[in-house]
């Protein structure tokens, strides 16, 4: 289990960062793979602490970390990240940041001591600060007991685990963490995660944490920057944006339903699918749930169900992608 | 278990200025190298020519009558030119893994992303494979020219020759920047070490095959252009003033072995990315 309670001696201490409390910006963004954008004139700045980057599947959150980096130059825009250039300071950028990425990577024929280790030498720390730093990390991590196993016997979940060490050796003021739950089992995902949650709100380290996965971005960030084809749908602090702009409800027709989502949003209120058959609507500001009975009154459709809920990321993200 | 919390902690210690990182790439895979018994075995077999040679220069100078031994600047040409086979097997051994093991674990992305670009990280990797091929090349040669003049007692030799320290040195450093450019191009080409290994050995001894088979059908030299080998040996006579073996100029067979670098550095250029994009 990782240790997650901050020494009683050691106070966090805040990273360093730019004045203005931005740790990365992107002003006009664009990349592009031959004829297809995969980032479109992209406006966004992450805060300090912890930032969600979310979206589906090749929405450009790997792209965006990635560019960040310095790994694929922007056709055009201009990016900071801790208030340097990226274009023209890509070394110091990377002397100051941990990357954890998306696919499983490590340098081969190594323990996972010797790897943590070799990473942090190759972040400027000295050969003995590195092997002391390799250990820590290693058992903040949880792999203590299999740090002298060879990487390449890990299991997915070690792996992940080992990425996030090889981010960590060298104490960087942001980390991006490219969907790193990936392939973890649940309580492995839980631990990864409570990880997460301790390095941005009780060590100081600020965050990038790139997922398709809601619940992961909900429980680690403060706030989300969410993408979709490209561009940046949504952005702000969570609680903000699921905020009390209306009230949500979770509803059950007894059928009709695409007719009752037809007429609802023609109403105003908009509602989206959820796995079963229950749907969520949003009912704005100055509107009751009399509005959705109304409705369903006058298109003669027989409501089954009809709940307050509380505004989740998920709705957030379905309304800023306008997921259906 | 341990007596001390284990948990996260800030780094309040020194860091090192950035330019080091190919340092610590050399050295990784020099130790990760000198780890393996059977590359031991490899390297001390390379020095097996240079005790012969020593014991040559040995004979030669202590025994009258085997003074027909006593060495030339010819015998440093040979002796280099013995060193290919080792060059080939230790180019092999060294280099095939170097970047292809990476592209396998995806390991770029990981050496990219900490402070260094991406000249650093081949030459880090460059500097592992021609620190070895120079172990087994320019340091016994020079040794066996520090020898002879140990064992001859006078600087006459080395007077009379005093182009074999500069020619040993260029013609070593022809040969292990050729190789060691190749293997790595090849290397980053693949994500099988085995694959590299293969099309390595196919460039070498396919190319001198064709240039063989070429002389046996035409009895024309010029065909040398084709086998970077034959086009470092062309070089290689020139260097120690011995007639030149084939009829080519020297100068194409600079050239050959010049673009083959080039074409190389070219490649790793390419290559060597902290993200692949097919586009």
């Amino acid at each position: 289990m990782a240790e997650t309670a901050a020494r009683p001696y050691e106070a966090p201490v805040p990273a360093p960062i730019a004045s203005d409390g931005v740790v990365v910006r992107l002003a006009n963004v664009s990349v592009r793979y031959a004829s297809n954008f995969a980032l479109r004139d992209v406006v966004a700045t992450f805060e300090t602490g912890a930032v969600g980057l979310l979206g589906p599947n090749g929405a450009g959150k790997s792209t965006m970390i990635k560019t960040l980096l310095g790994f694929i130059k922007p056709d055009q825009g201009q990016m900071t990240v801790l208030g340097l250039d990226v274009a023209a300071s890509p070394l110091e950028i990377r002397a100051r940041i941990g990357y954890m990425p998306e696919n499983d990577s490590h340098i081969p024929g190594m323990n996972a001591v010797s790897f943590v280790a070799y990473c942090g030498e190759l972040s400027g720390l000295g050969s003995v600060d590195a092997i002391q730093r390799a250990h820590e990390v290693l058992y903040y991590v949880g792999l203590g007991e299999a740090r002298y196993r060879n990487v390449e016997t890990y299991s997915t979940g070690m792996k992940q685990r080992i990425k996030l060490a090889q981010a960590l050796v060298h104490d960087p003021d942001l980390l991006f963490l490219d969907e790193p739950t990936n392939g973890m089992d649940p309580k492995g995902r839980d631990e990864m995660l409570e990880l997460i949650r301790d390095l941005a709100h009780n060590k100081g380290v600020n965050l990038i944490l790139s997922s398709h996965l809601l619940p992961d971005v909900e429980y680690t960030c403060d706030r989300v920057v969410v993408m979709d084809k490209g561009r940046i749908a949504a952005q702000g602090p969570i609680a903000e944006l699921k905020g009390p702009r209306g009230s949500v409800y979770e509803l059950r027709a007894k059928i009709d339903t695409d007719r009752l989502v037809g007429a609802l949003r023609a109403a105003g209120m908009d509602c989206h699918a959820t796995d079963e058959d229950v749907m969520r609507v949003f009912v704005p500001e100055g509107l009751t749930a009399r509005a959705v009975f109304e409705v369903a009154a006058r298109e003669r459709i027989q409501l089954r169900h009809l709940r307050p809920s509380v505004p989740t990321l998920e709705d957030v993200f379905a309304r800023a992608v306008g997921e259906e | 278990m341990p007596i001390h919390d284990q948990g996260y902690r800030r780094f309040g210690g020194i860091r090192s200025g950035r330019g080091n990182a190919w340092l610590v790439i050399a050295s990784t895979a020099m130790r990760t190298m000198l780890r393996n018994r059977k590359f031991m075995g490899l390297l001390l077999l390379a020095w097996a020519p240079f005790l012969v040679r020593a014991v040559q220069v040995y004979a030669s100078t202590n025994f009258p009558q085997v003074a027909f031994l006593a060495p030339t600047a010819k015998t440093f040409r040979e002796f280099l030119e013995q060193q290919n086979p080792f060059v080939f097997f230790v180019t092999i051994y060294v280099g095939a893994g170097l970047i292809s093991n990476d592209h396998r674990a995806n390991a770029l992305q990981i050496y990219l992303s900490k402070p260094l670009t991406r000249v650093e990280y081949v030459a880090g990797k460059a500097a592992a494979l021609i620190a070895f091929l120079l172990f087994v090349t320019w340091v016994p040669a020079l040794l066996l020219l520090l020898v002879q003049v140990l064992l001859a007692g006078s600087f006459a030799f080395l007077q009379k020759n005093l182009f074999l320290f500069p020619a040993i040195t260029v013609f070593s450093l022809l040969q292990v920047l050729m190789a060691s450019f190749t293997m790595l191009a090849l290397s980053s080409l693949s994500k099988s070490s085995r694959f590299v290994a293969a099309m390595y050995a196919g460039v070498i001894l396919f190319t001198s095959a064709i240039q063989g088979m070429f002389w046996a059908m035409t009895r024309s030299s010029a065909a040398s252009l084709i086998s970077p080998t034959a086009s470092l040996n062309q070089v290689g006579d020139v260097i120690f003033r011995v007639p030149p073996r084939y009829e080519t100029p020297a100068g194409l067979s600079l050239l050959v072995v010049g673009l083959l670098v080039t074409g190389s550095i070219l490649v790793l250029e390419r290559r060597v990315r902290g993200v692949e994009v097919v586009a």
